[in-house]
C-alpha cells in the first residue's frame, strides 16, 4: 500500500469511483480509493438503480438531466470493455391522490421549462404503456421517456476501470479505522491496512458517511436506513418503464436480462446498519405489486436484498468541504438517490476538491453542509 | 482425459449458462472474490441461487489463486430458499397450486 497520496477517496461506490475518474481525468495523480468490501459492495450494488429527472425542485431536475446525459456517454467517456446497459424506456410516475395530481401538474410543469420532455397523462394514456397496469388505484401519471436504469455493477466498474487506467489505485479489502486531523488540518487516513499521509479526504462512505465523519470530529446530521428489494425469474420483455408511485409506495422494473426487481419503504423502519431481509417486506411488496400490476401474481421471486439509504434532514445530498476541518470533503446523504446523480457527483466534487468552482456548471452552494445551520433546507416534494 | 478447452465450455452456473472459461477469464482480469465474480457475470444470479455453481467456483478460486478453502468468503445466502410466486405471498397462501 502507498503510504502517501494526494487525495483519498473513502467509499468504492459510484460516488468515489465517479470522483477518482474525474480527477484523475483532470490531471490529479496520486489519487486513492479505499473500500471495507468490494467495489458497489454497498448501496450502489444494491439499489434499484433507476434514474430520472422527473423532479418536483429545479435542483434536482438540472442534477438529474444532466446525470442523465451523462450516462448516455458513460460507455464511450470511460472506453468500457462491456454494456453499462442503460435501458431508456421511462419512468411511469402514478398518481393516485388528488394531492399528487396537483404536485405532477406543477411537476410537469417545472421539467418542461428545464427542457425535460416530461407530459402529464390520463390512466388511459398510461395503459397504452403498460397494458397490464391495474388503473383503479390511478388517477394521473406522468411520463418521461428519457429516464430508465443501468446496471449498478457496471456503471461502477467503468468508473473504476477508467480511472485505475489513469493512474488512481483502488484498494478494496481496507477498512477506514481513523483519520488524523492536526490544527483543524487533514494529515492522514489510517487503515487495517497502513497508513496513508494526506490532506485531502472525500468522505464517499455511503451508510457508513455519519462513521467516516466522526473519525475527522465532525458530527454529520446522517441517518442510515435499510431499504429491501426483491429479484424475480427472468421473464421474456413485458414491462418497459420503471413503475413508480409515493403515495402507493413502490417502484418495479424489468431489467434487460428479463428479472423484475421491485422495492418499497418501510415507515416503520429503525434508524441502523441493518442490511438483512425481512419476510415483512417479502409479503407487503408482493401484495403491493399484485394490486397494480396483477400480471405479476404467478412470477417467482428468486432472492431478496437490502441496502442502506443514507438520510439527510431534507432528503437532499450534502456536498462540499467542512467548515471545520481543512482537507475534508463530503459527498454524502444522498436519501437514495446517490445513484442517479453519480455521474455529477463525480464531475462537480472533482471540481471543486481541485478548486475549479469557476468552471461548475452547476453550484454546490445551496448543497452544502452549513444549510442546517443556516435554516436553507431543500424540501423536494417527489421522494420516493 | 480433458484438455484445457473442453474444459473451458463447461457449464459451471446452470441458471446463467456460465462456462469455466469465462470464470477464468474474469479470475485473470483481477475479479478475485466470490462476490466480485458473481456481480460481473451473474454467476449464482439465478434461479437456484448458486447451490451448484458456488462451490464450482470456489473450487477455480482456491485452484487458481493458490488458496486454501477457508481463505475465501463464500457470499450471503439470500432469501427465500426456495422460489415463491408473488401471488402466494400475497394472499399468504400454505400451498403453491
Amino acid at each position: 500500500m502507498k503510504n502517501s497520496a494526494e487525495i483519498v477517496i473513502i467509499g468504492g461506490g459510484i460516488s468515489g469511483c465517479a470522483t477518482a475518474y474525474y480527477l484523475a481525468k483532470m490531471g490529479c495523480t496520486g489519487v486513492v480509493v479505499l473500500e471495507k468490501e468490494y467495489i458497489a459492495s454497498g448501496a450502489t450494488g444494491r439499489c434499484g438503480a433507476g434514474v430520472r429527472s422527473q423532479w418536483g425542485l429545479e435542483l434536482n431536475c438540472k442534477l438529474t438531466k444532466m446525470s442523465i446525459d451523462m450516462f448516455e456517454e458513460l460507455d464511450e467517456e470511460t472506453d468500457y470493455d462491456g454494456d453499462t446497459e442503460f435501458k431508456q424506456s421511462g419512468y411511469l410516475m402514478l398518481a393516485s391522490t388528488e394531492k399528487e395530481v396537483e404536485q405532477f401538474k406543477k411537476n410537469v410543469e417545472l421539467q418542461n421549462r428545464l427542457g425535460i420532455k416530461s407530459e402529464l397523462l390520463t390512466p388511459a394514456e398510461a395503459l397504452k404503456i403498460v397494458p397490464f397496469l391495474n388503473t383503479d388505484f390511478v388517477m394521473a401519471a406522468s411520463f418521461h421517456q428519457k429516464d430508465g436504469h443501468l446496471n449498478p455493477f457496471y456503471v461502477t466498474d467503468a468508473y473504476m476501470k477508467a480511472a485505475r487506467r489513469l493512474g488512481v489505485e483502488f484498494y478494496t479489502y481496507t477498512t477506514v479505522k481513523d483519520i488524523k486531523v492536526e490544527k483543524g488540518k487533514v494529515v492522514g487516513v489510517v487503515t487495517d491496512k497502513g497508513e496513508i499521509a494526506t490532506n485531502k479526504v472525500l468522505n464517499a462512505a455511503g451508510g457508513w458517511a455519519k462513521e467516516i465523519g466522526a473519525m475527522a470530529g465532525v458530527e454529520l446530521p446522517l441517518t442510515p436506513e435499510r431499504r429491501e428489494i426483491l429479484v424475480t425469474e427472468p421473464l421474456e420483455a413485458l414491462l418497459d418503464p420503471m413503475v413508480i408511485s409515493t403515495s402507493l409506495n413502490f417502484y418495479c422494473q424489468q431489467v434487460p436480462h428479463g428479472s423484475f426487481i421491485m422495492g418499497r419503504g418501510n415507515p416503520h423502519e429503525k434508524e441502523g446498519l441493518n442490511q438483512a431481509s425481512s419476510w415483512d417486506f417479502l409479503v407487503n411488496m408482493s401484495q403491493t405489486i399484485t394490486k397494480v400490476l396483477p400480471i405479476l401474481s404467478q412470477v417467482r421471486v428468486v432472492k431478496q436484498f437490502a441496502g442502506l439509504y443514507m438520510m439527510s434532514p431534507d432528503a437532499a445530498p450534502i456536498y462540499g468541504s467542512v467548515p471545520a476541518v481543512d482537507g475534508l470533503y463530503l459527498a454524502v446523504g444522498f436519501s437514495g438517490h446517490g445513484f442517479m446523480v453519480g455521474p455529477m457527483t463525480g464531475l462537480l466534487m472533482a471540481q471543486h476538491i481541485l478548486g475549479k468552482d469557476n468552471e461548475m456548471v452547476f453550484s454546490l452552494d445551496k448543497l452544502d453542509l452549513g444549510r442546517f445551520e443556516r435554516g436553507e433546507l431543500i424540501c423536494e416534494p417527489s421522494v420516493v | 482425459m480433458h484438455n484445457k478447452n473442453d474444459l473451458d465450455k463447461v457449464i459451471v452456473c446452470r441458471c446463467e449458462d456460465i462456462t469455466l472459461g469465462e470464470i477464468r477469464e474474469l479470475i485473470n482480469k483481477g475479479y478475485t472474490t466470490i462476490d466480485e465474480i458473481k456481480r460481473v457475470s451473474r454467476c449464482g444470479f439465478g434461479p437456484c441461487q448458486g447451490k451448484t455453481c458456488m462451490q464450482l467456483l470456489l473450487t477455480e478460486l482456491t485452484q487458481q489463486k493458490g488458496k486454501d478453502i477457508k481463505e475465501i468468503k463464500m457470499p450471503t445466502h439470500r432469501p427465500p430458499t426456495r422460489n415463491i410466486e408473488l401471488g402466494v405471498l400475497a394472499r399468504g397462501e400454505e400451498d403453491e397450486k
